[in-house]
């Protein structure tokens, strides 16, 4: 005859095991994921390494009417397009950050990282409404041999959105450095500027590194700025007034024209490519924060 | 010389600060001074009579109203499929998993939130690609696609938030309950969850917020411009976001445009008050812990 009172603690042990199966049902849904999106990407991209494919759509031509599916061109385009963004917004932020930590007046320093903390808020389709409205007469008034849409259209409008990224990485990075760095450097008679210019930004010198790479990877995944404001022809650029066509924005563009089945061929490879890229970020971003917080950690 | 150094950065700051500011106000002006202009009930229903529209009576042509139903709609659906996974996953992530499997588990939460929106509407669009070619051929993209897309999307931050909210907890006070005599469960129910609980909402905030504004997603999965009030989750819908996105192409008359610029102003406002509550919740909810440090 079983005792009662061991009965209880029985069930009870059982509801637990049920409970931790339960939680851990739902992180193996949510991390295997990942797995199902590479795997689905990988499954319709296979076509071009059994048909042979492959040369084809890694060439610089893409004509999809006369059966030319490269798209090398739109691999330029991400990059140049990030590149520039990235060259316009880091070093505002490192502006803004170095003005919230010692280079401008404290009592600004708070309502200014409000301002940027909001910023990350703003949807993304509102920064290529007003771009399209507002920017791209702009560009065609003042350089009246270009469309307006444009590389240059476009990475002003990313720049602006991938600038709270950048500004919130390198400022938690600040934060991190010790309190005790900052007073030793009060009591050596550094100023505040000169704190930051000499101890702390050495010092929060990977953060630096953290946010560029995070930042690019927010510019390079990015679809409907480009989508809206770059143009859109598939060429490499050679002036910032050039129309220009993303990664993403073609993947975009080809699911809504709905054309031949190596057509989306071809976007499966984009989808993995970029997949590639965020990947690798995430891998750099690990590596460089294990070395922060070991750089950081003294005691 | 080191002077100058500091003098100069000083300007530089100045001027990246003033540069940006700048840039914002000109921007976010600009969409006020048009925007605000346009709110009135022609915005959101055209000429259908109000009361018809909303009880979906009668259809409302050149009004944003079915837009604004269908954004809610998928917002609400999204976030029903993706909070209950993201919550158990983050509390098991926090309170049960442990050495190598805890970090691969963590890897593949960083490696979701990486990835851009573009490709999970690419995955919805190959998932109806694969559907149509094994189980179901009439499969097509729709709201139900969209949701789950979006899901997925957000997760990440829902699962980094409860973690983060968690493991915040100072230690004494994870062990206080398990010391009376509660098992781990009710010492999570009990004590952890109400604990946490502000982080944890601000996170949810967060992720409806994300899953409001979000464009690319849904362009690859069934969003389209003239869809009316969303009949099913098999269905085609409208969205604010990708009104906004079809009218800065596509606005044919200065109406349509005013058009455009009243939903962008929704939709800020919508995520702008979605952000400002998650950003209030989690600057108190860190304060908590800050004072009972103190304390302790």
């Amino acid at each position: 005859m079983p005792i009662p009172g061991q009965t209880r603690w029985h069930r009870l042990e059982q509801r637990q095991a049920a409970i931790k199966g339960l939680l851990l049902g739902a992180t193996i849904i949510s991390c295997g994921s990942v797995l199902a999106i590479l795997g689905f990407l990988g499954y319709f991209a296979v076509p071009i390494f059994s048909q042979g494919h492959l040369a084809e759509i890694l060439s610089w031509d893409w004509r999809p009417f006369q059966g030319r599916f490269g798209i090398l061109p739109m691999v330029a385009g991400s990059l140049c397009l990030a590149a520039a963004a990235m060259g316009l917004a880091f070093p505002l932020a490192l502006g803004i950050c170095g003005f919230a930590h010692g280079l401008g007046p404290q009592r600004l320093g708070r309502p200014l990282l409000g301002l940027i903390h909001f910023m990350t808020g703003i949807p993304t389709v509102i920064y290529g409404f007003i771009s399209v409205i507002f920017l791209v007469p702009l560009v065609r008034n003042i350089f009246p041999e270009s469309t307006g849409y444009s590389w240059l259209a476009a990475a002003l409008t990313l720049s602006l959105m991938i600038l709270p990224t950048i500004v919130l990485v390198i400022h938690a990075q600040l934060q991190q450095v010790d309190v005790r760095v900052r007073l030793a450097a009060a009591a050596l008679g550094f100023s505040p500027a000169q704190t930051l210019l000499w101890v702390l930004a050495p010092m929060a010198s990977r953060g630096l590194w953290a946010a560029a790479v995070l930042g690019f990877s927010r510019a390079i995944g990015d679809t409907i700025i480009a989508l809206m404001v770059a143009g859109n022809a598939p060429q490499v650029p050679h002036t910032l007034l050039d129309s220009i066509r993303t990664l993403t924005a073609h993947i975009a563009l080809v699911v809504a024209t709905d054309s031949t089945s190596q057509a989306y061929q071809s976007i499966f490879a984009c989808g993995l490519i970029l997949f590639g890229v965020t990947a690798a970020v995430n891998f750099a971003l690990r590596r460089l924060q294990t070395r922060a917080s070991g750089a950081m950690r003294h005691d | 010389m080191i002077k100058g150094i500091s003098c100069l950065a000083k300007a530089c700051s100045w001027l990246a600060v003033v540069v940006t500011l700048g840039a914002v106000m000109l921007f976010l002006g600009f969409l006020g001074a048009k925007g605000l202009n346009t709110f009135n009930l022609t915005l959101f229903f055209g000429q259908t009579p109000p009361w018809e529209a909303i009880t979906g009576h009668l259809p409302v042509w050149h009004g944003i109203w079915p837009a604004c139903v269908g954004t809610v709609v998928l917002v609400l659906l999204s976030s029903l499929l993706a909070i209950p996974l993201g919550l158990a996953s983050g509390i098991y992530l926090a309170q049960y998993a442990s050495g190598s499997w805890k970090s691969w588990f963590s890897l593949a939460v960083e490696l979701l939130a990486g990835i851009p929106s573009i490709v999970m509407g690419l995955f919805g669009f190959a998932l109806i690609l694969f559907l149509r070619k094994t189980l179901a051929p009439q499969a097509n993209t729709c709201l139900l696609l969209s949701a789950v897309c979006l899901a997925l999307l957000v997760l990440p931050y829902l699962i980094v938030m409860t973690q983060t909210a968690l493991e915040a907890i100072p230690g004494e006070l994870r062990l206080v309950g398990l010391s009376l005599g509660f098992n781990p469960w009710q010492n999570l129910v009990h004590v952890l969850l109400p604990l946490a609980g502000r982080g944890i909402l601000s996170g949810v905030i967060l992720a409806v917020g994300r899953a409001a504004e979000d464009t690319a997603v849904i362009l690859l999965t069934g969003v389209v411009a003239n869809a009316g009030l969303p009949a099913g989750i098999l269905d085609k819908y409208e969205a604010l976001p990708f009104q906004i996105f079809y009218l800065a192409a596509e606005a044919r008359s200065e109406g349509e445009l005013a058009q455009g610029f009243g939903a962008a102003l929704i939709l800020l406002i919508l995520t702008g008050a979605l952000f400002l509550g998650a950003y209030y919740l989690q600057s108190t909810f860190s304060r908590t812990w800050d004072q009972k440090k103190l304390i302790i």
